[in-house]
């Protein structure tokens, strides 16, 4: 199976400060990868750098098809092909839950609205929150917002979902409800890459566990690197997650 | 010394008094379009614009502010005039309430656009949006709806100061105000009738933008709460 995502020694830096020191790893189409390790590790850089909300300043960087270090890349089609949901859900304030979900498919796709509000009424269905959609998002709890910021990236129909932390900002009890639709998204059989600081999540959904440290893949693995860590570091990382 | 009041001598004036209204309404209406228009495309270079698009902004807005609304009117339609274009004085005052209605408004719906979280464009961005797609509906329309009671009020502004445009000529309420005045001398009454019908206007004009405001903005009409 060819990787859908593939990092070759991928450097970043914001001026001084160089973030990213040579990151390598592969994920395959329909593998959930989740991305773990210490704060200022450069998790969420890295994350950002394969939608080329930052652009790398060394190695190379494939991404469904397209070659982020190329200066003329295709960004639209990129983002069609990549959906990214974020700690703060950042849905349109002014827009129904419907409108939210409806906009990048008109205003991207140039679909007419009724072919628009198909896929919305199908991504709400997912996310389940079919009853919401005529709500302004100040009406949602958080985790709602949350589950519609995932419905309006699936709207787009990537090919690759990324998520950033995005139950970093909820309850436990609203937790639960967007990772149970992000485990159903991986068990329909969608390419994910999470950041999170779930292990138990991790533990159970990732295929593929990728413990950064320092701007560098410290270690990777399946997710029973989570059990049986290889390094003192990773150890260290995991005993201190559990306490919380 | 006792001063009989006659309103009816002001009164039957009234045909004068509503071709005055008329233009001034009209003069606001025109200015509140073009106004809004042109403050709102200053407000957008001025946000998001190169650098020196932003300057030669910045320079409008700030000279505006800093200069009496009669001066930059005299400035403007005498200035027209001596280059040789003859417009009807009523597109002058126009001309000249708009260029000093637009530096408000572009302070205005600036203030707007800057309160947009940056979050919302990354979404935007992230969703694939261009970026005058993304202006036009992630940036512009929030950003309006938030500033819109402060616009609301500066219209109502524009529209009581458009007064100042009878000194040139134009013949909107205050200036027919004048004249009547000049041929009754019933300078008591015609200002009390003066006061009136601008109060009048001032509650019109906050209603129409009331329910301006209710067609642009569903989500203020349904839950009533600011953005
Ligand atoms: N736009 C930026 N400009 C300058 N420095 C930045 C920027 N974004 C991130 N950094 C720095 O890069 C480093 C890595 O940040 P990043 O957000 O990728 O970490 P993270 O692993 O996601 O951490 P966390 O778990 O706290 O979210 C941090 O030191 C941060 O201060
Ligand atoms: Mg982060």
């Amino acid at each position: 199976m060819s990787p859908i995502v593939e990092l070759k020694d991928v450097r970043k830096s914001f001026g001084e400060l160089e973030v990213l020191k040579g990151v390598t790893f592969e994920v395959n189409r329909g593998e959930v990868a989740a991305i773990i390790g210490q704060s200022g590790s450069g998790k969420s850089t890295a994350l950002r750098c394969m939608d080329r909300l930052e652009t790398i300043q060394g190695g190379s960087m494939l991404i469904c098809g397209h070659e982020l270090h190329d200066d003329d890349i295709d960004l639209k089609s990129l983002r069609r092909d990549v959906g990214i949901v974020f700690q703060s859900y950042n849905l349109f304030p002014h827009l129904t839950v419907a409108e939210n979900i409806m906009l990048a498919p008109r205003m991207v796709k140039g679909m007419k609205q009724r072919q628009a509000r198909e896929i919305a009424d199908t991504v709400i269905a997912k996310v389940g929150l079919r009853e919401k959609m005529d709500c302004y998002p100040e009406q949602l709890s958080g985790g709602q917002q949350q589950r519609v910021a995932i419905a309006r990236s699936l709207a787009m129909e990537p090919k690759l979902m990324l998520f950033d932390e995005v139950t970093s900002a909820l309850d436990p009890q609203l937790t639960g409800e967007v990772l149970r639709v992000m485990e159903q998204l991986a068990a329909d059989g969608m390419t994910m890459i999470l950041v999170t600081h779930e292990m138990a999540f991790a533990r159970k959904v990732a295929d593929r566990v990728i413990y950064m440290r320092d701007g560098k893949v410290h270690e990777m693995g399946s997710s029973d690197i989570l059990r049986m860590p290889a390094t003192p570091e990773l150890a260290a990382f995991v005993a201190e997650s559990a306490e919380h | 010394m006792t001063y009989n009041f006659d309103f009816a001598a002001v009164l039957a004036y009234w045909p004068l008094l509503l071709e005055g209204i008329w233009t001034t309404l009209r003069l606001t209406l025109f200015c509140t379009v073009f106004g809004i228009l042109l403050g709102g495309a200053c407000a957008v270079v001025r946000t998001g614009g190169p650098t020196w698009a932003r300057w030669i902004v910045s320079l409008y807005v700030e000279f505006i502010r800093n200069t009496p609304l009669l001066v930059q009117c005299y400035f403007l339609i005498f200035g027209i005039a001596s280059m040789g274009i003859r417009l009807p004085i009523l597109v002058g005052a126009t001309i000249a309430l708009t260029v000093n209605i637009g530096a408000y408004t572009t302070e205005i719906v600036r203030a707007g656009i800057e309160s947009i979280h940056r979050g919302q464009l990354e979404a935007a961005t992230c969703l694939g949006l261009s970026r005058t797609q993304t202006y036009l509906h992630v940036i512009i329309r929030p950003a309006l709806e938030r500033v819109y009671p402060a616009l609301s009020s500066q219209y109502v502004l524009l529209m009581l100061a458009s007064s100042i445009v009878s000194s040139v000529g134009v013949e909107e309420l205050f200036g027919i105000s004048n004249r009547i005045q000049s041929e009754t001398y019933r300078n008591f009454e015609i200002f009390v009738v003066l006061g009136g019908i601008y109060l009048g206007l001032a509650i019109l004009v906050r209603g129409g933008f009331a329910l301006l405001g209710l067609a642009m903005f569903p989500r203020r009409r349904k839950l009533g709460t600011p953005l």
